[in-house]
């Protein structure tokens, strides 16, 4: 019998996901529903879940997810502020405590940095982005290279097996009816030296703005926008719609919007209900950031860019025209 | 202050990727190579900090001979002294890359004192491990911190800004000596100068020797390495049938009334 799959669990935002606030977030629960369906290759493994700080109800509610056992982590020591070298520790003395035979943990800021951490200190290989993994004597892996321009068929050869999951790469599993997952307070033995770099302080976003990653719409804008002033066409269809405004590299490089808008391989991966790519081309750098969105929408006086081979609907024309009597119409109807 | 920056080659691949026959390499016959994106910031960083503060700056890779273009890059931009560990080619993995970094660093550090900051790119363009920095970190004991978009150095700390999940930004707080993962964004990277290209083209590159992949110092301790590539290969894309809404402004209705159908608008 194979030893657990442990999976670290981010908690998020969550509202793409409706646990509302302080649930687990998106590309975590992705990464139990990953671990779910390795863990039935491995002969029904248990799937557990690490947290930090999570209410009980919320780690629970990870039953429906696959995870049979919660470990939470409640001294507020290590728990109250994220604490990467402190959340790695925990995590590979865990693992190491459960013999688990796989540590996985979502492709997010916090889930790459406290999976490389537990695998620094396990003295163990990492394979980052994965989107399929074949256990057996060595795991065969396939993973993303170039933010999934590119993927490598790789094997990993080690007692515990590390893997971050490539954000969007399988959809969230959550079954009705499931047994809610076990809770199991964790007390981790953490040196004070792994306390040092820890969250200090926050600022919170502009007020009603809406987070690119949550968003349900993405209004983005490439360099046919033209200026930064053009922008405000985007903005206005963004409200509209009570979406976010996201931007190729192009449009930060010149400084008409914000690096944080940047959707692509240096930037966000988004996965919204739709994309609507105004005057985007589609550099496949910017792609691997937006087509794990459900519909894709091009705005663009070019027929034979290379975005109409991803979208699923197009209107030819000039975006200075078509933005604003989109938002027009859409003011006309709900007036 | 002593900054050092790790930077590493990489083909600028354009449009579309490209596999050599035997799906071991990305054909690079008709590429030309640039550092990654997240570390040109790293090395633009570095050289602010200095033009700030004063002090030294180094930038270091791993990588073939050729790498040696990506360090002449980072000298032309203001970047004082380089290093190249030097392989025979062959790719690396992340253990065994970390491990020959942190060596490098120990034996730099014994001969000209010690690096006040250490920074890497968030992760590589090319093979995208998200780990080396963090690895060095744990291996020379320093504190680390990834994914930074902010950085204010202060006396004997530095004060690091990363984007917080969901939106706004955290921070952190991190006593000198330490290391940081960069993002681009951090900056934005100055072109360089033809004095600094000139200059750039005088400087030494210092060269240390390790080999091919398997036998730095990570081999030598017997730990499990890896992971190993098998094969690369280019995803399936399913190309999608464009319905065309139509053509300029009055394509609007059109929009909006599929807008609806999804139930993005209210009907």
């Amino acid at each position: 019998m194979s030893g657990p799959i442990l999976v670290f669990v981010e908690l998020g935002s969550g509202e793409a996901v409706g646990d509302g606030a302080g649930g687990a977030d998106r590309v975590s629960l992705e990464t139990l529903a990953f671990a779910r369906s390795l863990a039935e290759g491995l002969g029904g493994a248990a799937v557990e879940a690490l947290l930090f700080g999570a209410a009980a109800g919320v780690a629970g509610g990870l039953g429906a997810h696959g995870a049979a056992t919660a470990h939470i982590v409640t001294d507020a020591a290590i728990a109250g502020a994220y604490a990467p070298a402190a959340w790695g520790a925990a995590l590979a003395e865990l693992a190491g405590s459960r013999g688990a035979a796989a540590v996985i943990g979502p492709g997010t800021d916090r889930g790459a940095e406290v999976l490389a951490h537990a695998a620094a200190r396990l003295g163990m290989p990492l394979a980052a982005n994965v989107i399929a993994a074949t256990p057996g004597a060595s795991w065969s892996v396939t993973r993303q290279r170039w933010a999934g321009s590119l993927l490598e068929d790789a094997t990993l050869d080690a007692p515990i097996r590390l893997l971050t999951m490539a954000p969007h790469a399988v959809a969230v599993d959550e079954r009705a009816g499931a047994r809610p997952a076990a809770i199991a307070p964790l007390t981790p033995t953490i040196d004070a030296a792994d306390l040092v770099v820890r969250v200090t302080g926050h600022e919170p976003p502009a007020k009603g703005s809406v987070s690119l990653t949550d968003a349900k719409v993405v209004v983005g804008g490439g360099r046919g926008v033209g200026s930064a002033a053009a922008f405000s066409e985007l903005e206005e269809l963004a409200g509209l719609l009570g979406g976010a405004v996201g931007v190729s590299r192009v449009v930060t490089s010149n400084g008409w919007r914000p690096h944080t808008e940047q959707v692509g391989q240096t930037g966000q991966r988004i996965a919204p209900d739709l994309y609507i790519a105004c005057g985007i081309s589609g550099a496949i750098q910017h792609i691997v950031g937006c087509k794990s969105a459900k519909r894709i929408l091009a705005i663009n006086t070019d027929a034979e860019s290379p975005i109409m081979a991803l979208a699923d609907y197009a209107v030819l024309g000039d975006l200075h025209q078509v933005v604003p009597a989109i938002s027009a119409e859409i003011r006309r109807r709900t007036g | 202050m002593r900054v050092l920056v790790c930077v590493k080659r990489v083909p600028q691949t354009g449009g579309r990727i490209v596999l050599t026959g035997d799906g071991q390499e990305i054909d690079t016959k008709f590429l030309g190579f640039t550092i990654s994106p997240h570390e040109e910031c790293g090395v633009e960083e570095a050289v602010r900090i200095i033009e700030a503060g004063g002090g030294e700056s180094t930038v270091l890779t791993l990588g073939s001979a050729a790498a040696e273009e990506q360090l002449r890059d980072a000298m032309a931009l203001g970047i004082d002294r380089a290093v190249l560990l030097e392989t025979d080619g062959s790719e690396w993995d992340p253990v065994s890359t970390a491990a020959a970094i942190a060596d490098t660093i120990r034996a730099q550090e014994a001969a000209g004192g010690p690096f006040d900051l250490v920074i890497f790119g968030n992760e590589s363009a090319d093979s995208g491990g998200f780990q080396v920095g963090i690895r060095v970190a744990v291996a020379l004991g320093r504190p680390v911190v990834s994914g930074l978009k902010g950085l204010t150095i202060g006396s004997g700390s530095v004060t690091a800004r990363r984007e917080a999940a969901g939106g706004g930004w955290e921070t952190y707080e991190l006593p000198l000596p330490a290391i940081v993962g960069v993002k681009e964004g951090i900056n934005l990277p100055r072109y360089p100068s033809v004095p600094g290209r000139l200059r750039a083209r005088k400087k030494e590159v210092e060269r240390v020797p390790v080999g091919a992949a398997g036998t730095g110092a990570a081999a030598a301790s017997g730990a499990p390495m890896g992971p190993t590539k098998s094969m690369l290969r280019l995803p399936q894309e399913a190309e999608s049938q464009v319905e065309i809404l139509g053509r300029g402004a009055e394509a609007a209705p059109a929009v909006v009334d599929l807008l609806q159908k999804l139930g993005l608008v209210a009907r």
